[in-house]
């Protein structure tokens, strides 16, 4: 029932907002949908595998240019995204495969390391991405969503779009949190060995996560270069990575109600925010942010909104 | 060319290696990667242009002690600012799983680099040249005033720490809390003390590094900390981190790659090299080209 009600009111809140012509809120609430998108992704990652990612931005990339070189060349929405998704999920599968035996640490900065080396491609090789100019070239254009007669064009339907995307994510990540994978997972985070002796094939599934969260950076980026109409390396700096982490250490990891709780106070309550306060205060933003990261990781570690397992498991004493 | 780029890559290493030293040094006692020491550096850096853009030099003869005073309070800035960080980011969090520390680093990164672009502008800002610069012929190659000050200044730095650790008390104190930190806090050493210490001189170094990299490129800004960090990481990943040799002679190799690459291959994508490297020594010689391979315990 509060489900229920919840879905009832994103449903029909934006359509109040919309009415009113209340369009900067409907921007927002798309923003923060595609950020919900890469977060509850990246939680399957850096939440229920406890391995830090800090080149996510780099799959998201990848999405985003790939549904934006083949719209270019007149391809549907709906041919290109199962491309980008395989395309992410791929690239992805053969970087993990070598990757993910690292421990911790090493294993963020090498993601770290990737994602700048993407970024760098992005903004260096020109005959494919366009450089720092971005994409798409003078005299091209990202073809329109459509689906049967309707195209999306404004940001109310593509509110909708999001909005369905991202409970798809939300039902997926659901869904693999308390199945035997998920279970898995999390046994891996909490002793990699006792996982393997428990009989859990460690590389399957560690794979397996990180392949999956990678489909969902690649989702995001598919559906945001279709928005915005625009994308350039800029956007996929390693701080964006870090922002995104960000949002899970504060609002819980491996907890997918922490993620959206992270989603909406790093990203909602600073864009909703701008126009009031002004952009000075958005200067402000990133060092507040960095401040919050800091006091949550050492005296709340489990974030906000924490999941039981997870904080059960950061307050037990020293082993 | 050849002797030329050997020349730069010289100077690039040494601002590496003194760099790395940092990184390695605080791997060695707590087992951790600092990722906030790229701007300890970046911080070094700024302290340098503005004791230098707004100290001006007394008496022409007097500029070795001028610069020496740049220096000394560079590294004392730097240094503080990494005691400081350590005492509030990273202690609370010793006991704490591996990532833990990394995230809290990560943060301060963000704080410093914002609090940076707040204060002293968004911009890149041009670095005083107050060091008189001359050309040299070196075996048909050219070589300025100001590499070989790096490179002397940076080996001389190199040369004080190495007898600091190998002969006195304290560098004794500091291997032993390296080795065991229960076994030296038995031994009656102040582990505490010897990681503050750790942090000063390698944050020390780092911010020496900082002011050389500003006279080098010849500007400032808040985020040069964040390739040269990358970069200078990758030099302590590849002598061995945790191991003060490892990362000097790990500095000079990583600085004459990028050189070579630069100038032999592509200057568009010698950071793409770095990055490469990094990643291929992280994947099949994490233990680095001199340090010992220690498994993992259970």
């Amino acid at each position: 029932m509060k489900w229920l009600t919840a879905l009832l009111l994103l449903i029909i809140a934006p359509l109040i907002g919309y009415h009113y012509g209340n369009f900067y809120a409907l921007h927002v609430a798309g923003l923060v949908g595609i950020y919900c998108i890469l977060c509850v992704g990246l939680n399957i990652t850096v939440g229920y595998a406890g391995l830090l990612d800090l080149g996510f931005m780099a799959f998201c990339a990848i999405g985003a240019y790939t549904a934006a070189l083949l719209s270019i060349k007149g391809l549907s929405f709906w041919i290109t995204l199962p491309v980008c998704l395989l395309l992410g999920g791929l690239i992805r599968y053969l970087i993990g495969a070598p990757v993910l035996r690292l421990r911790g640490d090493y294993l963020a900065i090498v993601t770290l390391a990737f994602g700048e080396i993407f970024r760098l491609v992005a903004n260096n090789f020109d005959w494919l991405t366009n450089g720092p100019k971005g994409l798409p070239r003078v005299g091209e254009k990202i073809s329109e969503i459509r689906l049967f007669s309707l195209s999306f064009t404004n940001d109310l339907q593509f509110y909708y779009l999001i909005l369905f995307f991202l409970l798809c994510t939300l039902l997926i990540s659901y869904r693999l949190e308390h199945s035997r994978t998920g279970r898995a997972l999390v046994a891996i985070r909490e002793d990699e060995l006792a996982a393997k002796l428990s009989g859990i094939n460690v590389p399957r599934v560690k794979s397996l996560a990180f392949v999956l969260s990678g489909m969902f950076g690649a989702l995001a980026g598919a559906i945001y270069v279709h928005w915005i109409g625009f994308i350039s390396p800029e956007m996929f700096t390693f701080w964006e990575s870090v922002l995104l982490v960000a949002m899970l250490v504060i609002g819980g990891m491996g907890n997918i109600a922490g993620a959206l709780l992270g989603v909406l106070l790093l990203v909602g309550v600073p864009e909703l925010l701008r126009p009031v306060l002004g952009t000075r205060f958005v200067e402000y933003r990133m060092l507040i942010f960095g401040l919050i990261m800091i006091v949550v990781i050492i005296f709340r570690p489990e974030g906000l909104l924490p999941s039981k397992r997870r904080a059960a498991e950061l307050h037990a004493k020293d082993d | 060319m050849f002797i030329e780029q050997v020349i730069n890559g010289l100077t690039l290493g040494s601002i590496y290696a003194l760099f790395a030293l940092g990184y390695t040094m605080v791997y060695g006692i707590l087992r951790m990667i600092n990722f906030a020491h790229s701007e300890i550096f970046m911080v070094g850096a700024y302290i340098g242009f503005w004791v230098l853009s707004s100290l001006p030099v007394f008496l022409p003869g007097f500029l070795p002690a001028y610069f020496l005073a740049v220096f000394i309070l560079a590294m004392l800035g730097a240094g503080l600012l990494a005691v400081v960080v350590e005492r509030i980011a990273y202690k609370p969090l010793r006991h704490a799983s591996r990532l833990a520390p990394l995230i809290s680093a990560i943060g301060v990164s963000i704080f410093l680099q914002n609090l940076i672009m707040l204060t002293a502008g968004a911009s890149s800002r041009p670095y005083p040249e107050k060091l008189p610069l001359e050309q040299f012929n070196f075996f048909g190659a050219q070589v300025s005033s100001l590499q070989i000050f790096i490179f002397g200044l940076a080996v001389l730095l190199m040369f004080i720490l190495t007898l600091f650790i190998s002969r006195t008390r304290l560098g004794k104190a500091m291997r032993a809390t390296a080795e065991n930190h229960i076994v030296a806090q038995l031994m009656g050493i102040n582990v505490n003390t010897v990681i503050s210490l750790t942090f000063i001189i390698g944050g020390g170094l780092g911010g020496i590094a900082g002011v050389l990299n500003g006279l080098y490129y010849g500007s400032v800004k808040y985020n040069m900390g964040f390739l040269p960090g990358i970069k200078a990481f990758t030099a302590a990943v590849l002598g061995g981190i945790g191991n003060l040799k490892g990362a000097m002679a790990g500095g000079f190799i990583l600085g004459i790659v990028e050189a070579f690459a630069a100038g032999y291959i592509s200057s568009e994508n010698k950071d793409i090299f770095a990055f490469v490297i990094l990643i291929l020594v992280l994947l099949f010689k994490p233990a680095g080209l001199f340090g010992e391979e220690v498994p993992e315990k259970i």
